[in-house]
């Protein structure tokens, strides 16, 4: 344990670590400072001085970058440092564009909640304002920053966390602005479309793009059979938007909900994720045994995809052919599901609701059509189906549960477990060891790829093989994890990437929680206990056990990696310039 | 500098800039002297100037555009023959600077800082230059004006136009 000294907070005496913040303090003592740009491990840079403390210094410090000291004694509810904080606010208020009553984080906006608690009045500075125009040509995100209030987690995120680096605070003074070089928009950058910086934004400054007017219309028309298929982690959230406490599995209430919206038919995504890992457990005992490139990696997450396809150019041999679940199983529902059904592909709609933002962009992907019709035609967030559900006046709580539509209804609990860093990897050992083996193996839970590290690695014993795995999640890690594999360092077999840090759980499209939640617990950790949970529930815990989805493969698909399934289940990848521009002339 | 028009352009510029780069690639805190010295290569920094520097220091280019907004002294425009900075530091301001400055922008057709469509003139406010007894100052192209009225500016412009 590290060293301690003793302060004094509010006359309370506190002990903390040497090294930590006056913040981190006074939360060891019970005592709530506001904060506001201060997000925990990310964004540390006393920026927006809401958290205020008086340290005896000739003036108010910022508490979140404040050390703790021997004998330092700290107020932080003097009348001055309310006023401080407030006056500070109100300033905020004064250049934010207030259309709170049809923004869509009221209810869950930080700036709201503090203007609240800080018993602001914003009318005391009615200076100049600044507006800009939105920019809501990227199909995932849309960025407002006539409602940015400059408090950078955004930024560190998306530089720090994700080394992406497409937005930064630029201009200075009442000019400052966070926006990409040049004024770009955001769809001309290299931006993956992660939607972390969404999550990130305690504002309604960026959000995703609103899709649900599309999912309406198709609802609304008679001509259309419309369908809805969800991953596996917008279960374990979607219920936070109706109150329920973080971790809590709404499968059930989600598939009801999803029936009452319209929908014909409601499936579930983790079918597809199985057979993913039927095809790309395929593809890497193919590439090992026939010397093909290794290590294979994981192609499931589009904000990683796009990363890859920015920044390692020369890698994407690497990357696994398969489609992602979400189109899979698009394609399966156009091609074999409409045969069996008698539908016209024409006439069907496909939706997906799924926790991320840069499925989005996935969807729209040209090559992302093997029936001749979009894969998936609309995706949509969890927090956009939450949106939905409450439009339609749907009561989610007291729903009763329901389940999923046949015929491709059933997962296994490996299906499930793609919600979770270290997920795929875990599902395609469990099928993997047992097809390498020869034998129904008991022991199918992967621990060493479960959890919240950056960069995990696995070594499992089969006959004639050390197989390494390694699973990194957030683009910072994934980075580190491909300078290895550029350099020649990595020798594993199969790597698992996600684009965000604890995988889908905590995707760009996930329900939001504020920082004030954030700050304290591991979201990631927390809603990876659901799915884990979930994974335990259910009987059939191996990709290749799902007897529906084997039985796609005896019907139509023949075997894993055949010629069909290559047409239907698998893709190829784009090199993509950063910032392309005319010749030099 | 990477170009996509098939022809071999040899850039004496670029070249320049590439031995900056180098020059500078393992020193800490190589971006503002790597852009002060693209500037006086360029005359300002555009896009693909600044893509260049962030390629060869490996920084992102939203980084590198961040610093070159915050610092008045980078400019992504190009610049006029004649570079016209006009001080509104405190001192000047309180002498009438804002004044000289309605007028600058009126004689040149600019509505804020900016570059003359005839490239003849360019107009950059600035801060304290450090000539306050002779507020309120001007600098062309590092000539001094003092003690400005607007309607001196006419005049002083002409004289530059004439010289033409």
């Amino acid at each position: 344990m590290s060293e301690m000294v003793t302060l004094t907070i509010d006359g309370k005496e506190v002990k903390a670590p040497i090294g930590s913040t006056v913040l981190e303090a006074a939360r060891l003592a019970g005592i709530k400072i506001p904060t506001l740009c201060y997000l925990k491990d990310i964004n540390e840079i006393g920026a927006c001085r809401m958290c205020v403390v008086d340290v005896g210094a000739r003036s108010l410090q910022a508490s979140c970058v404040y050390p703790v000291s021997e004998g330092l004694k700290v107020i932080t509810n003097s009348p001055e440092v309310r006023e401080a904080r407030r006056v500070t606010l109100e300033l905020i208020l004064s250049n934010h564009d207030k259309k709170c009553l049809s923004c869509v984080r009221s209810e869950n906006c930080e700036l709201q909640k503090l203007a609240k608690d800080l018993n602001v009045d914003d009318t005391h500075f009615e200076g100049a304002s600044n507006h800009y125009e939105i920019d809501d040509l990227s199909p995932s995100i849309v960025r407002d920053p006539n409602k940015c209030i400059l408090c950078r987690r955004c930024v560190s995120i998306c530089k720090n966390v994700q080394t992406v680096s497409v937005i930064e605070t630029n201009e200075r003074g009442f000019n400052t602005i966070v926006s990409s070089p040049f004024n770009m928009a955001l769809k001309d950058t290299p931006c993956v479309n992660c939607g972390q910086c969404i999550v990130a934004c305690p504002v309604g400054a960026l959000r995703e793009k609103d899709n649900t007017d599309k999912v309406w219309e198709a609802l609304a028309n008679p001509e259309l059979h419309v369908v809805v298929q969800t991953a596996p982690a917008v279960r374990v959230a979607i219920g936070e938007e109706f109150g329920f406490p973080i971790g809590t599995r709404c499968t059930g209430k989600m598939v009801a909900a999803l029936k009452r919206l319209g929908f014909d038919k409601v499936f579930d995504t983790d079918t597809a994720a199985d057979l993913t890992i039927m095809e790309e457990g395929t593809e890497l005992i193919e590439r090992i045994k026939n010397g093909g490139k290794l290590p294979l990696i994981t192609s499931c997450s589009p904000g990683w995809i796009k990363f890859c396809e920015h920044n390692y150019p020369d890698l994407l041999e690497h990357l696994s052919s398969c489609k992602s679940p979400q189109n899979m199983f698009g394609a399966v529902l156009k091609s074999y599901y409409a045969e069996k059904m008698g539908i016209d592909p024409a006439k069907m709609f496909v939706v997906s609701v799924m926790p991320c933002t840069a499925k989005k962009f996935e969807v729209e992907r040209p090559e992302l059509a093997s029936t001749g019709y979009p894969d998936v035609d609309v995706s949509i967030t969890t927090r956009e189906a939450a949106r939905m559900i409450k439009e339609a006046g749907i009561d989610f709580v007291n729903l009763p549960d329901e389940q999923f539509d046949d015929p491709m209804g059933d997962a296994s609990g490996a299906g499930v477990i793609f919600g979770a860093t270290g997920g795929v990897m875990e599902a395609a050992l469990r099928t993997v060891v047992d097809i390498l083996t020869g034998k129904d193996n008991e022991n199918i839970e992967y621990k060493a790829v479960r959890g919240v590290e950056g960069v995990k690695v696995a070594e499992v014993e089969v006959p004639g093989l050390t197989l390494r795995a390694a699973v990194a999640h957030g683009l910072g890690n994934a980075r580190k994890l491909m300078d290895q594999v550029r350099a020649g360092e990595a020798d594993y077999h199969f790597i698992e990437i996600m684009a965000c840090p604890g995988g889908c759980v905590t995707g760009g499209g996930q329900p939001i929680q504020p920082s004030s939640v954030t700050n304290l617990i591991d979201l990631k950790a927390e809603r990876a206990k659901a799915i884990y949970a979930e994974d335990e529930s259910l009987t059939f815990r191996k990709s290749h056990k799902n007897e529906k989805m084997m039985r796609l493969y005896e019907e139509y698909f023949e075997k894993p990696g055949s010629h069909k399934a290559h047409e239907l289940l698998h893709t190829h990848y784009v090199l993509r310039e950063n910032y392309p521009e005319e010749c030099c002339k | 500098m990477s170009c996509s028009c098939g022809s071999t352009c040899v850039d004496p510029k670029a070249q320049e800039l590439q031995k900056v780069i180098e020059k500078y690639k393992n020193t800490k805190g190589a971006v503002i002297p790597v852009l002060h010295e693209a500037q006086e290569i360029y005359g300002y920094l555009p896009l693909q100037v600044q893509k260049t520097i962030a390629e060869g220091l490996d920084v992102s280019l939203a980084e590198i555009y961040g610093i070159v907004t915050f610092y008045t002294q980078f400019s992504i425009y190009p610049k006029g023959k004649y570079n016209i900075q006009l001080c509104l530091g405190t001192a000047c301001y309180v002498k009438g600077a804002g004044q000289i400055y309605d007028r600058l922008k009126q004689e040149l057709g600019l509505d804020k800082d900016g570059t003359t469509k005839d490239g003849l003139f360019s107009l950059e406010s600035c801060r304290c230059i450090g000539a306050c007894g002779l507020a309120p100052v001007m600098m062309i192209n590092g000539e001094v004006y003092g003690r400005l009225v607007p309607d001196d500016i006419p005049g002083i412009l002409q004289k530059y136009r004439d010289a033409e």
